[in-house]
């Protein structure tokens, strides 16, 4: 029945890849460009690309996967230079007209070999949320009650298959390593909304405290773009601020941050950002003032410090406006 | 030097559950598996895990009777009966872990309606309900601090005077071989289905666990029962779940005929697995399918319900075939999915081998017999991992020191560089596609004496070249290639163990289907098939049989 398999199209699609290559034990540590050419089915994935190569052209080529349906979360690594999960990612659509395409292991995780990476960076970011349900009470007997609509919205991070696509590409790992990450926040998103963990406010003030937390997102969207599973960590991240702030969260520079941008909008129509810069690090907050000192400093040499006084945009008014619309529907 | 009283052989959600069961007892324990828990095949269950709640009125042996009739009677009813009665608790403990289960208004867990029963009690989560358990269970081994040696392939169980001792296994990452010593060892590292192709299973179901314990002298039991999911996405076999069917789905053929009709008119669609591949199977051979399928139609569901309660199967038709289910039918076909048979154990895991445990669909207990329901296997992963747990932690009580002994380690490692040291030969990948293309061929839907005999020529052909592959990767770190070559020996062992089960039932009777011994004979195969590996029997394989245990449901025909 392998025949049955081949459906109606039976012509082959050609696919030219640059691979990555990594080998730790050459003379402490490798890396070079490799090209590969296979011939693989039209409707083929490029992980089937992949197997191909590794089965019929290079058993040296390292790289995970397994369930080849999109739920294993093994195969993430980078597709001219973006992270997906390649099990669902077609061939054709990456390279219409036959191009090039590269292939290269995730980012901000280290390479063991080829495109496989350490799993210790992604797992290390999932410890730090408590992965895990903390109920006030378990019940004798039985389930906890709990909405259906309350489950099926959590469902959004139960997604989450951990494939690691969202860290890789995650602009603000790339230079603070400490940050949480995008998909342990959409973890621990997944507790403060669970009606059935008993530890939302601690959860909320620990991700609000937390060096590396909540507020450490730039809002780069760069998560939602790239996870194969529809988490939108980014957007999780939007909820837990959003949260925290709600239970009384409301010193921190996150947050001052936030009100400083809206406050500054509103009133002028434009953003003061030299008022965001101490507003953000709170004014009596000497040290970190002194930390900006001389980036002040250096954007007045440069002539780029912006107005001190900033001056209200034209239509200013409009802006409040819009403001007054909204807060008068939200409320 | 790795110490644990416990060692689990596998990550997924049987594991993982005995291993949550170990740590309670307060026992030292260890998983090891080849790819990290959360990659485990368990992932891959969609529909549901099934239990009859009897605090809300369902009965267990409602259920129990459900499983073996489903399973043609060949189960063992003592253990499905363990399992049912079990099933409930099993199910509202995941829950209270933390599993985001569907609910009913009530705001008590739903069901869905699931394959050959006639009571909707299978609890679900989306079409993701093996994933959404099994990161619950990673999230509680991570709470309760688990100690997991990730992508450590085992090579090979240490049996010291008969009793299991530990394991010799090599960590992928830095390529060193290591003894890691027990006092018991739990299979449970998965099944095998890549011994046959295609397969929805994952590339790493490969029968290891199956394969090193039929080495350990442990006899695997009723292998020829392989089943094939009616269900399966054209020209990829993807997994498109029964839920699909639970919640309403049609089966029609090229004239847009709901053609179960003719074999199930009762339980129509739903009738048990092997059933309706037969059916969808005859649609095609007789030229009534289209392109070598059948089609799955769920455009009455609505798009809302598919996306709600089916979204993953949505994902899947879009992504891989671009197929809209609310507009279009998707073409489907049966694949191998599932391997009912196993390493034979008693309803505690135990097997013949002290010291030794199994449990998940490594293990055959025997709770599928001949067909095992959508939504069971989960419910046997729980159940019997917590209680292969149990019971090991009882085991070990009675064991002393550790063992001492260093000789595996040694022939292991003279063993695996001797493939790494083969002069250039066959790819792995060729030898093993002709040994599963041939075991589907000759192993399939239906089968005959002739189908197998051809499929025993083309494994002995394949056992030919088993000597002369080679491994092309002599590197240390992340060798995958040399894994692949291991995995091969172990798949060819299942695939023995297989085509002897099949050669030896002279009747059919659940996924075995003969074409040319079409009735179930009670009279004298109301037995199990044992097969032991043996260097002086018959193509490697010695077979024996057990009688089925019978308690309270005497076999009658078997009709949806």
């Amino acid at each position: 029945m392998p025949d049955a398999k081949q459906g109606t199209k039976q012509e082959t699609m050609h696919v030219n890849l640059k691979v990555k290559r990594y080998d730790p034990a050459d003379s402490g540590g490798k890396t070079w460009w490799q090209e590969y050419e296979v011939d693989i089915h039209p409707d083929s994935t490029v992980l089937d690309a992949l197997i191909e190569v590794r089965e019929q052209n290079d058993g040296t080529l390292a790289m995970r996967c397994a369930c080849r349906a999109s739920i294993c979360g093994s195969c993430g690594m980078k597709v001219n230079g973006s992270a997906k999960l390649v099990c669902k990612t077609r061939a054709i659509d990456v390279s219409p007209n036959g191009e090039q395409m590269t292939i290269e292991p995730m980012g901000n995780q280290h390479v063991v070999k080829d495109l496989v990476v350490s799993l210790d960076t992604f797992f290390a970011q999932i410890k730090r949320v408590e992965p895990f349900l903390q109920p006030d009470h378990v019940p004798a007997q039985g389930e906890y009650i709990a909405s259906n609509a309350s489950m099926e919205n959590l469902l959004t991070s139960m997604n989450c298959i951990m494939c690691g696509c969202c860290v890789s590409d995650c602009t603000v790992l790339e230079v603070d390593s400490n940050f949480i990450g995008p998909a342990a926040l959409a973890k621990a998103w997944r507790f403060t909304e669970d009606p059935r963990d008993g530890k939302r406010d601690e959860r909320l003030k620990m991700l609000n405290d937390e060096d590396g937390g909540m507020w450490d997102c730039t809002r780069c969207m760069k998560c939602v773009d790239v996870c194969p599973k529809g988490v939108a960590p980014m957007d999780r991240i939007m909820e837990l601020r959003e949260a925290a702030i709600q239970a009384g969260n409301t010193n921190t520079p996150g947050y001052h941050h936030t009100e400083s941008f809206y406050n500054s909008v509103k009133k002028n129509g434009r953003l003061d950002e030299t008022r965001l810069a101490i507003d953000s690090a709170g004014w009596t907050n000497l040290p970190r003032l002194l930390d900006l000192a001389p980036i002040g400093i250096a954007a007045m040499r440069k002539g780029k410090l912006p107005p001190l006084f900033p001056h209200k945009a034209e239509d200013h008014k409009k802006v409040k406006d819009l403001y007054e619309s909204v807060e008068g529907e939200s409320k | 030097m790795y110490e644990h009283d416990v060692l689990i052989i596998g990550g997924g959600l049987a594991g993982l559950r005995a291993a949550v069961e170990v740590t309670r007892a307060g026992a030292d324990v260890a998983v090891i598996s080849k790819v990290h828990p959360v990659r485990s095949h368990s992932n891959a269950a969609q529909g549901g895990i099934n239990a009859p709640l009897t605090d809300r009125g369902d009965d267990w042996e409602g259920h129990a009777y459900d499983t073996i009739k489903g399973s043609d009677f060949l189960a063992d009813q003592d253990a499905v009966e363990v399992m049912s009665s079990e099933a409930g608790e099993a199910v509202l403990e995941l829950e209270r872990m933390g599993v985001i289960f569907s609910r009913g208004e009530d705001g008590k867990l739903g069901t869905r309606a699931f394959g050959g029963q006639k009571v909707a009690r299978t609890f679900f989560v989306g079409a993701i309900t093996g994933s959404a358990i099994l990161h619950v269970l990673f999230e509680q081994s991570l709470k309760l601090g688990l100690n997991v040696y990730e992508e450590w392939f085992v090579t090979k169980l240490i049996i010291e005077d008969g009793v299991c001792r530990g394991v010799v296994a090599i960590d992928l990452k830095s390529g060193e071989m290591h003894t890691i010593r027990a006092k018991a060892v739990i299979m449970a590292a998965g099944g095998a289905g890549r011994v046959f192709e295609p397969s929805t299973n994952a590339l790493i179901c490969t029968g290891d666990g199956l394969s090193l314990a039929y080495r350990a002298g442990v006899p695997l039991m009723d292998m020829e029962m392989i089943q094939y999911h009616p269900t399966t996405l054209a020209r990829t076999g993807i997994l498109m779940s029964e839920a699909a069917r639970g919640e309403g789905a049609y089966l029609l053929n090229a004239s847009g005929e709901r053609f179960m009709e003719k074999t199930a008119p009762d339980y129509m669609e739903l009738a048990s697995r092997d059933v309706v591949s037969r059916a969808e199977q005859t649609e095609i051979d007789e030229g009534r399918g289209i392109d070598g399928n059948v089609l799955l139609d769920l455009r009455h569901l609505g798009r809302s319900f598919i996306e709600a309660k089916l979204g993953y199967l949505q994902e899947v038709s879009v992504e891989f075939l671009g197929i809209d289910m609310a507009e279009q039918p998707v073409p489907v076909q049966p694949g191998m999915h599932y391997i009912m048979g196993g390493i034979k154990t008693d309803v505690n895991g135990a097997t013949n081998v002290p010291g030794l445990y199994a449990a998940g669909e490594c293990a055959n207990v025997s709770v599928h017999g001949a067909n095992r329901l959508g939504a069971n296997s989960l419910l046997d992963t729980v159940v019997f991992g917590r209680r292969s747990g149990v019971h090991a932690v009882e085991y070990i009580k009675g064991v002393g020191a550790h063992s001492k002994t260093e000789g595996d380690l040694a022939s292991e490692k003279a063993r695996l560089q001797a493939l790494l040291d083969r002069p250039k030969g066959e790819r792995v990948a060729t030898v093993r596609g002709d040994m599963a293309r041939g075991m589907t061929k000759g192993i399939g839907v239906f089968r005959d004496q002739a189908s197998m005999e051809g499929a025993l020529e083309n494994l002995n052909n394949v056992k030919s070249r088993m000597g002369g592959f080679s491994i092309e990767n002599k590197g240390k770190v992340f060798n995958t290639d040399l894994m692949f070559g291991l995995e091969l020996e172990f798949m060819v062992d299942c695939a023995d163990a297989v085509v002897a089960g099949a050669l030896t039932r002279k009747e059919s009777r659940g996924a075995h289907f003969r074409t040319d011994i079409t009735e179930r004979d009670d009279k004298n195969w109301l037995k199990h098939t044992l097969m032991y590996q043996d260097d002086e029997a018959d193509n490697g394989v010695r077979v024996e049989t057990s009688d089925v245990k019978i308690t309270q449901w005497e076999p009658v025909k078997r009709v949806y």
